[in-house]
């Protein structure tokens, strides 16, 4: 583990980069290629980086199971709860138009709220994969 | 001169094709899987969807190259080389393959603006998306706004994923103690119950 100097470094200086890429192709998904998914899985991807170089128990301390188990339901929870809020403000499930004065900026606040729901599903639902995969000790034959 | 590229790249598919059935060694088949994974991503920048393609990047290549390598650090990495060659599954891939092919012969041509596809909802998407949602990105629209309930499904298709994993193999605090109340019943799940700190990496 102490003897890889390179990966150790390359992925300390790397990681960083890969979180604010992820930001940007979630925050850049209006406008090119990109949005809550991408974004999620290349979020969880800088933190199975982490663990695959640090080891697993390294990435628990900063990100412990217990928070993206809850960020796997509360993404759900988020988009599900803008169709909520639209029912609430007088529109149908999920009918944007009425989350800002025009319909056109209710469109904008209704697709950033899902999309961030998404974002975070994604990026809890995978790191959470990973966490299961490699924290299973090999079966003795 | 996309031509060239299209034949490049599906020449490479095939090769890689041929090369994860003839490997044994599993661990060359997950980094070939990666690699077929990233040829589709390329091909998918070829028909000018670059959003399936960016997916197909980080999901394929990436993701289910790391879950498939952690799988191996458990299971092995050697495949049993089969006692017979076998007949049958050759046969169905086949059969399956040619049935596939036949029924491309059927579908109208790629890029034309005729396509049943092309006549549907997409031009009114294409038209009103701009003032109607004022995202310039039509997938993001469709995928956000207009298939909103769609999108909502398939969050809840990847939350119901994960459920599944962790009722399946979770390890870590919540899962020793049910496990330690097996072991108190027989034992049943011994070998697992302690979970390991430092991963295979």
């Amino acid at each position: 583990m102490d003897d890889r100097v390179i990966l150790r470094v390359g992925s300390k200086i790397l990681i960083p980069f890969i979180l604010l890429f992820a930001l940007y192709v979630q925050f850049h998904g209006d406008f090119g290629p990109g949005g809550g998914f991408q974004a999620g899985v290349i979020f969880a991807a800088a933190f199975i980086l982490y663990a695959l170089v640090f080891g697993l128990g390294a990435a628990k301390a900063v990100l412990p199971p217990i928070v993206v188990h809850t960020c796997a339901a509360v993404g759900v929870m988020i988009y599900a709860g803008t169709g909520v809020v639209t029912l609430l403000l007088g529109g149908k499930f999920l009918d944007y138009n009425v989350l800002a004065h025009n319909a056109a900026h209710g469109q904008e606040w209704g697709i950033f709220s899902v999309e961030t729901g998404v974002l975070v599903t994604v990026f809890g639902v995978m790191v959470a994969i990973f966490y299961a995969f490699a924290g299973r000790r090999r079966a003795e034959p | 001169m996309s031509v060239v590229v299209d034949i490049a790249l599906l020449a490479f598919l095939a090769v890689t094709a041929f090369a994860v059935m003839k490997q044994r060694n599993l661990f060359a088949v997950a980094m070939l899987s990666g690699i077929y994974s990233l040829l589709c991503a390329a091909l998918y920048t070829m028909l000018d969807a670059v959003d399936v393609a960016f997916t197909e990047a980080a999901v394929g290549a990436g993701i289910s190259t790391v879950l498939v390598l952690g799988t191996l650090a458990l299971v092995g990495h050697k495949a049993k080389k089969p006692a017979r060659p076998r007949l049958l599954p050759l046969f169905v891939v086949l059969i399956t393959g040619g049935v596939m092919v036949y029924g491309t012969l059927d579908m109208p041509p790629f890029g034309n603006a005729d396509n049943p596809a092309h006549q549907h909802v997409a031009p009114r998407y294409i038209e009103k998306s701009e003032e109607e949602t004022d995202v310039p990105n039509i997938v993001t629209s469709v995928l956000a706004s207009y298939r909103g309930y769609d999108t909502m499904g398939e969050t809840n298709v990847i939350f119901t994923a994960l459920v599944g994993v962790l009722l399946l193999i979770a390890t870590g605090e919540q899962s020793r103690r049910i496990w330690s109340a097996d072991e108190r019943n027989g034992g049943v799940f011994e070998e697992s119950s302690e979970p390991v700190e430092d991963g295979h990496g």
